[in-house]
């Protein structure tokens, strides 16, 4: 048994000691997945396999891929014109740093993955809409692309059956709101990374009106594996009810901040500890944002639960991006929570007043107490707020709700550090400043 | 100036790499950032006459190619300095001590963020997540990455820049 079969995401990093290129990627077993879905199976056969193996999208949201896939028209129903397949490789949810590890080693398993992708929905065109900071990453991706096609396994007829695919990078000007799919493709058509209205969804009508597939890049990377070694050995990799490895990552005060290719449903506990390390001299660990900024803080009762879509969604929180961002109990859960609306208050594309106007306004408010000008009641004006704020349909899209989770579980959980600021006038933490 | 003199703002080699960037989209439109972003890395930001050559090349009104122009992070409505210093001051960096070292930084630099220094050397701006967040603080100079800042380091970091 080699690392790819427990690792089919990065075990093949793991052997070479860094950068997969083409012929490291072919001496594992590369491009062997693309070759047998392109010339033994049909583009149904694959969006079944992928639905069965209940591989779900690993950006955030979690929808299943293939499911996905599904709604894609073809044939006669698709119309005429091109369909695109279009990797979401935005990755600006703060503290989410593996897409750009992935791109950075392994460019080739998403580059396969986006193969058998777009044959699966039979779109002749795809893109990978990368970060504009991501200079490392394109580079990769471009010598990566260029190797792929001198190899012929992009362009026309590839492995010598009429499928062919035109796949090019586009480089971001920089938003996070372009990682919200439908915005995404505004931004890929040079608009205003404006939301769209939903319905219709990009499988009927994406990219310049026509059936579009987004996933992330590391949905796309766990695409081969399951085409290689089948359904049964997928599931088989998941400790819990959901299926296949998930890269799970640490920042904050550990004393290995990093990244690990491990089994879905792996307990946060185990996380922190064993893979990074237990947290440093002198620190302890308050709270972990489990997915990115954009996910409700968890705390000690929780940190004993697997790390997986269910288990973290009935905690209320969301396993989101998988890489976990850690409060220890020198940062002042106000001031933190200052940071993040900022950061939310700053991205808000302006379309919906919510979260325009509410945003900055609540960041404001956290200012005032965290600077000792907290008033008797400022506690349930924030309540009230991030419950108007975060409401779904209150706002077009959901960048709104992704703000306010962290801060209505801050207030939760950390709502006797709230009361102190306003009761004393100061922050009782001084290393903010540090 | 009439619109072929106003195109003709932009260089040959400008304009032969937006045309390029058109022949594979379905419409010129579509280019528009890309557009945008081909003048930035030739002049370094995107003046008014810039923008107006522009719009008139992929055949849009100027207003509607600044909107795009001022929704992105990365485009560039003023001129900046040599190099652009940007600074993270996203979670994962704050937690490690981002608001210190953006102090630090600006107090290095003698200017605060959004300004540039008066040499033209640098402009210093914050920017979201690097999203290399196991080696915060990080920030980035124009296109190179730099992980675990200190503000020890600055001196260092800063004067291989010219």
């Amino acid at each position: 048994m080699s690392l790819m079969d427990t690792k089919p995401l990065l075990g093949r990093v793991e052997e070479v000691g860094g950068l997969v290129d083409l012929n490291a990627y072919e001496a594992g077993q590369g491009y062997e997945a693309a070759r047998k879905a392109l010339t033994s199976m049909s583009p149904e056969e694959i969006v079944s396999l992928v639905k069965d193996s209940n591989l779900r999208g690993r950006g955030g949201a979690g929808f299943p891929t293939g499911l996905k896939w599904s709604f894609v028209p073809q044939g006669d129903a698709a119309g005429e014109g091109a369909k695109y397949l279009v990797c979401n490789a935005d990755e600006m949810e703060p503290g989410t740093f593996k897409d750009r590890f992935l791109l950075e080693n392994n460019p080739h398993v998403l580059i396969e993955g986006m193969i058998i992708g777009a044959y699966a929905i039979q779109a002749e065109k795809a893109y990978i809409f990368l970060r504009g900071e991501y200079h490392q990453p394109y580079q990769r991706l471009v010598e990566a692309l260029a190797d792929a096609t001198a190899r012929g396994f992009l362009g026309g007829g590839i492995f010598g059956t009429d499928f062919n695919l035109d796949l090019r990078i586009h480089s971001s000007a920089g938003r996070y709101i372009c990682g919200e799919e439908t915005a995404l493709l505004n931004a890929l058509e040079g608009k205003r990374a404006q939301p769209r209205t939903k319905p219709p969804f990009p499988p009927a009508s994406g990219a310049w009106g026509r059936p579009t597939i987004v996933n992330n890049v590391e949905t796309f990377c766990n695409v081969p594996g399951i085409v290689r070694n089948g359904v049964e050995w997928y599931q088989g990799l998941g400790l819990t009810e959901d299926a296949g490895t998930k890269i799970y990552g640490i920042s904050g005060r550990v004393n290995r901040p990093g990244l690990w290719e491990l089994p879905i449903g792996t307990p946060i506990r185990e996380l922190v500890e064993r893979h990074a390390g237990g947290m440093r001299e002198g620190f302890e660990l308050k709270g972990i944002l489990p997915g990115g900024a954009s996910t409700d803080f968890l705390v000690e009762e929780h940190f004993d639960l697997a790390m997986d879509y269910g288990t973290i969604q009935a905690a209320g929180s969301r396993m989101g991006t998988g890489t976990m961002i850690l409060m220890d109990n020198s940062v002042c859960p106000v001031d933190m929570s200052r940071n993040l609306q900022h950061f939310f208050a700053q991205e808000s594309c302006g379309f919906c007043t919510p979260c325009r106007e509410g945003l900055p306004w609540v960041e404001a408010l956290l200012l005032d107490i965290e600077e000792g000008r907290g008033q008797e009641g400022d506690l349930e004006v924030l309540d009230r707020n991030a419950q108007f704020i975060g409401a779904p349909g209150n706002t077009f899209c959901l960048h709104a709700t992704g703000a306010i989770e962290p801060l209505q579980s801050a207030l939760k959980y950390f709502r006797e550090d709230f009361e102190e600021h306003i009761r004393t006038g100061k922050c009782p933490y001084h290393r903010r400043h540090l | 100036m009439s619109e072929t003199e106003l195109v003709h703002v932009l260089s040959g080699e400008e304009i032969a790499e937006i045309e390029a960037e058109i022949a594979h989209l379905p419409d010129r439109e579509s280019a528009a950032i890309d557009a945008l972003m081909i003048v930035q890395k030739h002049r370094g930001w995107v003046s008014d006459t810039s923008l107006h050559a522009i719009a008139r090349l992929l055949g849009m009104s100027s207003d509607a190619l600044d909107s795009i122009a001022t929704f992105y992070n990365l485009i560039f409505r003023q001129p900046v300095g040599r190099h652009v210093a940007m600074v993270c001051d996203s979670v994962s960096c704050y937690v490690m001590g981002a608001d210190g070292l953006g102090k630090a930084i600006q107090e290095y630099l003698g200017i605060a963020f959004g300004g540039t220094t008066d040499d033209d050397r640098f402009t210093l701006l914050p920017i979201v997540c690097l999203g290399a967040c196991d080696k915060a603080p990080t920030m980035m100079i124009d296109d190179e990455l730099i992980e675990n800042v200190t503000a020890e380091r600055l001196g260092e970091i800063f004067g291989r820049f010219e």
